[in-house]
């Protein structure tokens, strides 16, 4: 079970590279996106797996069996899950306003914030 | 309950402002200030506080520990939020002038009291994870920020900061993980009993290389910094004196909080590679200051420089690195944020930030000269300024420890930071204006002027009057090696 989720973490995390790499700003996002979902999942894993059973207190009980899952795990996941996914909704509003103001989908074109050098050894004047 | 006060203060003005949002402008400014000046005044309380009993700590939620979220401030954490504190007074003393201050939409104040409280939490956590999601809570402010103008070149920069930053939590967030599995803690104190196991031995440094890889791109360190100087420039003065001033030292000092106490027995290779990469930081840096001609870039790449001075007192890893690193920090606030606000004066003055089409400030000026004078020369190193005494314990501990390299290189890099710093001195203040119609008085600079006084008066009094200033660096850096525990 943990060689078979690491293996597919690995994959997942491989495509969330590959695509971040990219130059294409809508790729860009979406790997940033797939990364975020790899690096939550290897927390979910840090907390071992076994005990499928929820991490809920039977009324009355003031310990959890020991056949319950870990829950840690389960919350530190959920925070982390809450802030990327605020962070991609960001990115993709910021994507799309920057594409309204007629910036190219190839982020390697974007000169607004860095001219390019006109002289051989002095940078550009900025704005 | 005082150690909560760096986050909850700045949070409850942030909410406050963004209730006043239909208020007139004034309101809001004076609102922001007095929560400011309120947060200054609980950091002076936790500084006296932490210095009568060496450390405070509240168990987040009445759990036991370790598994409650621990807030706890020591005196490394009270320094540096105190310094936060002031830092945020003096930016919102200058946002009121019309120095290059940020646009005045209802968004901003909330945005910079919000960055104001993540870096103040991140200061007083004791917790690992808790860490992560203030470095996240930082990200969020600072994109906020970066987007306020609503300009291509601003949105653009908000997208390289957000692609390269996003990287770095997710780094900083599996390393967290990983930590977790291995240990099954979170808490620093815990974390660091956890560290002595044996059978950890093999896995750990692995995980913490990762954390430390992590924290160096938040921080800013050789080959990671391309974020800042991709960005920082379309940042307003006020904001980009708080974001610069602030925000990489936050990496520095969860490296030092990291690497000089909860893993300090992390294997000596560790630091053997920090130190290496402190190196070529100071120079990347050097080397790019040196080759801008616009006033943010230079400073930007300075910020670069400077980092690489920070880390090499925590490779050092010893008490005096860790000292070091501590003055050096508090010394760097003051003197980077008293620069960029500068600069924010010598654009509403002079008309532009790039060298070439500015001039002839000494002559119409001479009082902003002088201001310029005392931070540059304290970024240089030159005594009896507090950059001074900062590179002094750097470099007395590097030769101590027969580290030649590193502490000539310390010193070395001085000679790019001096030239760069002369041009701005030349070119800004000693040169004629190109287009020759002098300096156009403007009105509403007063503010401006005191906020820079403020900081300078601060590394003035670090310059002249050191002593009780190292002195209690030693002392927080001597609580760092006994692992946080009072004795």
């Amino acid at each position: 079970m943990s060689a078979l989720l690491a293996l597919t973490i690995a994959l997942i995390a491989a495509a969330g590279v590959y695509l971040t790499l990219s130059r294409d700003l809508f790729r860009c996002i979406v790997g940033l996106a797939v990364l975020g979902s790899a690096a939550n999942l290897i927390v979910f894993a840090a907390g071992r797996f076994g005990p499928l059973q929820p991490a809920i207190l039977p009324a009355g009980a003031t310990e959890l069996a020991a056949t319950a899952a870990n829950p840690l795990p389960q919350a530190l996941v959920l925070t982390a899950i809450v802030i990327s996914f605020a962070l991609l909704c960001f990115a993709l509003v910021l994507g799309a306003r920057l594409r309204q103001q007629g910036a190219s989908d190839d982020t390697n074109q974007w000169r607004a914030a860095e001219p390019p050098d006109t002289d051989p050894v002095k940078p550009a004047v900025l704005g | 309950m005082l150690v909560l006060s760096p986050l909850l203060v700045p949070l409850a003005t942030a909410l406050l402002i963004a209730l006043l949002h239909r208020q007139p402008v004034r309101v809001r400014r004076t609102v922001s200030l007095a929560g400011a000046l309120l947060l200054a005044f609980c950091a002076g309380a936790l500084l006296i506080a932490v210095e009568q009993t060496g450390r405070l700590s509240l168990a987040v939620g009445g759990w036991p520990l370790p598994y409650a979220i621990e807030l706890a401030a020591d005196r490394l954490s009270a320094a540096l939020v105190f310094i936060t504190a002031v830092l945020g007074v003096a930016v919102l003393l200058y946002q009121t002038s019309r120095a290059d201050s940020a646009p005045e939409t209802p968004t901003l104040h909330p945005l910079l009291h919000g960055l104001l409280a993540a870096v103040g939490a991140a200061f007083v956590t004791a917790d690992l994870f808790n860490l992560y999601v203030w470095f996240e809570l930082m990200l969020i402010a600072v994109l906020g920020l970066l987007v306020h103008g609503g300009e291509p070149r601003q949105l653009q920069a908000a997208f390289a900061y957000l692609a390269l930053n996003l990287v770095g939590t997710l780094l900083l967030l599996i390393a967290v993980a990983l930590l977790y599995g291995a240990t099954g803690h979170l808490n620093f104190s815990a974390l660091h009993q956890a560290a002595q196991r044996p059978e950890l031995a093999a896995v750990l440094p692995v995980y913490v290389a990762l954390l430390g890889l992590a924290l160096l791109l938040k921080a800013g360190a050789f080959p990671l910094f391309f974020w800042l100087p991709a960005s920082y420039h379309t940042l307003p003065a006020p904001v980009l004196a708080l974001i610069g001033g602030l925000l990489t030292k936050v990496g520095v000092y969860a490296l030092l909080r990291l690497l000089g106490e909860v893993f300090s027995a992390a294997p000596a290779v560790l630091y053997e590679a920090l130190g290496g990469i402190a190196l070529l930081t100071m120079v990347a840096g050097g080397l790019g200051a040196v080759y801008h001609w616009d006033l943010r870039r230079i400073l930007a790449f300075h910020i670069v420089s400077q980092i690489g001075y920070l880390l090499l007192g925590i490779a050092l890893a010893s008490p005096a690195g860790a000292a070091a690193t501590l003055f050096f920090t508090l010394h760097n606030i003051a003197a980077k944020a008293s620069l960029f606000l500068i600069a924010g004066l010598i654009w509403a003055l002079a008309g532009h930030h790039d060298l070439r089409r500015i001039g002839g400030l000494y002559a119409a000026r001479p009082g902003l000269a002088l201001l310029f004078l005392i931070a540059a020369l304290a970024l240089v190193g030159v005594p009896p300024l507090s950059g001074f005494w900062g590179k002094y314990l750097l470099v007395r501990e590097s030769f101590a420890q027969e580290r030649w390299l590193w502490g000539g290189a310390a010193l070395a890099v001085g000679l790019l930071t001096l030239y760069s710093m002369l041009k701005i001195g030349l070119e800004a203040f000693w040169k004629p204006h190109p287009t020759g119609d002098g300096i156009a008085p403007v009105a509403g600079l007063g503010p401006a002027y005191g906020a820079v006084i403020l900081l300078t008066a601060l590394i003035l009094v670090m310059g002249l009057w050191p002593e009780p200033f190292i002195h209690y660096a030693e002392a927080a850096a001597a609580s760092l090696a006994r692992g946080g525990s009072t004795p």
